[in-house]
């Protein structure tokens, strides 16, 4: 596999892994964005992972665009050879499906949808061959994803479940992008979920929120007062599904300002998952479920 | 010292030169979307080049100051008015406590940019006093002004009297040639349909703003037929969801390109045909609905020759200032 490289205007170059998506693409690129972090390559001043790609920016008045191009490509090959072992951590995020927000939301916008005399949820479980919404949910929120690009608007991360290509649920975008979503919604759009950092225009499926605020520009939140996004490319995210009354609860937390995720570090190697990938899914959850 | 706002014009906002940096989690550079309009309105009232400033959009916002101050208005042609009189712009003039600060009609351009001697002291976030509105962060709490709002202003010693001729501004034309670096996945169209993008005349739609620019009015592209690689979604347009660079020209649907700026969404699932160079990014701050444009191919030699006479321009006008 050969990245594609690509001049972006005067100030960017563009790698692509692979026009489509997979784990090994995804760890191909946040290799090279890892390398090209710790060579400090003076001129560099942005380095941002994407899901089967990643971008550079640079001042080309400090680094010839030429010679950083030279630079990583001298990386490729180490980056694609390197045994993909990521030091993480697995957070987990309690989220309420089939919560009363999203449905109004989704029943607001019906005209858009491609699917009208649905909701969202039933669509998207039918289409992916799931007999009821129950089924749906817990698949979705049964197996962790990756959280493999952070970004379109602050702290909105783009999820891809860490199961094989067979069992991905996938879901096309509204056929119109509505104007309003919910602050919070867990979307779900091809093969990603993403989770809705402020309230805004979208195009994804929805079929739950979360309780737990995952952006804070005022950095009130207590775990959000360093970081003001609470994820980063590499994490690894587990949905635990929550009724009515755990959301009220926990909402209450939160406005306290007493609430945390629970977060552990962990490590994550792809030959160890491609071998197995129940079994390294299994030993995850253990550690944020174990006490 | 303090900017009261009496009434907040059509979109203004607090912006200096930005903070880069944060890309990587969806927290764009932003600032003065004309950055040569920023850095003189500083210079003429003595502050720094990435002092804080006022950006107005389309129409003028009206302020009282509350103590005095020297003031200067560049960019886009929104003639200032002290007390009712029309005041020249790219020009610093001095203002006393009481003083009402209005704007006319938009003559030229599309964004006035406000220094104020000692600049906007909005609190830092992020190493930067840039307001972006997406997000709720910087700039004053976060959002476009509003009537009421009072905004600090620190210490400053500025003079009167200091101007920019128009010799040493960049000339306004009636037709936007934006230069553009083809790349990214302009694979993904036919020959045919990459020779029209270039050759039409397209226009700048109402929906322009800080994220981005929308053009209209060109043939709607032809993608080369090919099976839609695995997570990216059905449209021909789509990609599996990547980074958009500043400047970068995507087109959903194959329709209407979209031109990112200062801004920017970071990512998403739009193809785009390359990347409009970075000497032409404060060109589109300054261009109003309706204005025709067209997309010009260059080279990335071509780009670097433009970037490198951008800031001899820059350095000329600066050197002015400095006397």
């Amino acid at each position: 596999m050969s990245i594609r490289f690509n001049f972006g205007g005067d100030e960017h170059i563009f790698g692509e892994v692979s026009e489509e998506m997979s784990l090994t693409s995804f760890f191909t690129g946040l290799s090279m964005t890892n390398a090209v972090r710790t060579a400090g390559i003076r001129g560099v001043t942005e380095i941002c992972p994407a899901n089967a790609s990643f971008q550079i920016r640079f001042n080309p008045d400090i680094v010839k665009p030429q010679d950083l191009l030279s630079e990583l490509k001298s990386m490729e090959e180490a980056a694609s050879k390197a045994d993909p072992v990521l030091k993480t951590r697995i957070i987990e995020l309690p989220v309420y499906f089939q919560d009363p927000w999203t449905r109004e939301t989704c029943l607001r916008f019906r005209e858009r949808h491609q699917d009208p005399s649905s909701t969202d949820l039933e669509y998207s479980a039918r289409i992916n061959g799931y007999a009821t919404v129950e089924e749906f949910i817990a698949a979705y929120s049964g197996q962790p994803w990756f959280v493999s690009m952070v970004g379109f608007v602050a702290g909105l991360p783009f999820l891809y479940q860490m199961v094989e290509r067979k069992k991905q649920i996938q879901a096309p975008k509204y056929l119109r992008p509505r104007t309003d979503t919910p602050k919070l919604t867990i979307g779900h759009g091809g093969c990603f979920a993403a989770i809705y950092s402020v309230r805004g225009a979208g195009g994804y499926q929805m079929y739950g929120i979360t309780p737990a605020p995952i952006y804070d520009p005022t950095r009130k939140v207590r775990y959000l007062s360093d970081d003001m996004c609470l994820f980063k490319p590499g994490d690894i995210v587990k949905f635990k599904a929550i009724g009515r009354d755990d959301y009220d609860a926990t909402l209450e937390e939160i406005e306290a300002n007493r609430w945390q995720p629970t977060v552990r570090d962990c490590t994550f190697s792809l030959k160890d998952f491609n071998s197995d990938i129940y079994g390294t899914n299994a030993k995850l959850m253990e550690l944020i479920n174990g006490r | 010292m303090a900017v009261k706002v009496i009434s907040p014009g059509l979109s203004t906002s607090v912006q200096d030169l930005g903070r880069p940096g944060h890309y990587h989690v969806g927290i764009p550079e932003g600032g003065g979307m004309d950055r040569f309009a920023t850095r003189i309105a500083n210079l003429l009232v003595g502050n720094d080049p990435d002092a804080a400033v006022l950006e107005a959009t389309f129409m003028g916002p009206e302020l009282e100051f509350t103590q005095s101050a020297i003031i200067a208005v560049t960019g886009g042609d929104l003639p200032p008015k002290l007390n009712g009189e029309e005041r020249p712009t790219w020009e610093s003039f001095p203002v006393k406590a009481g003083d009402r600060l209005s704007f006319g009609f938009l003559k030229g351009g599309a964004r006035a940019y406000l220094a104020v001697s000692g600049g906007i002291d909005v609190p830092v976030v992020l190493g930067s006093r840039s307001t972006y509105i997406l997000g709720a962060l910087g700039g004053h709490q976060g959002r476009t002004l509003k009537a009421g709002d009072e905004l600090p202003v620190g210490e400053g010693s500025g003079k009167a009297g200091l101007s920019l001729p128009a010799n040493l501004r960049r000339a306004r034309s009636s037709l936007a040639e934006l230069r553009m670096l083809p790349g990214m996945y302009w694979h993904r169209i036919t020959e045919a349909a990459g020779n029209r993008f270039f050759e039409e005349t397209w226009k700048v739609a109402p929906e322009a703003d800080r994220i981005g620019y929308r053009f209209r009015g060109g043939t709607a592209l032809e993608f080369v037929e090919r099976e839609q690689p695995f997570g990216a979604g059905s449209d021909p347009s789509n990609i599996v969801d990547a980074c958009y660079p500043y400047g970068s020209v995507q087109v959903p649907s194959g329709t209407e390109p979209i031109v990112l700026h200062r801004d920017a969404v970071s990512g998403g699932g739009y193809m785009m045909l390359g990347v409009v160079i970075s000497a032409d990014m404060d060109l589109i701050a300054q261009l109003q609905p309706h204005t025709p444009a067209r997309f010009v191919p260059v080279t990335l030699e071509d780009a670097l020759a433009a970037r490198t006479e951008q800031r001899a321009a820059l350095a000329r006008a600066e050197g002015h200032l400095a006397g």
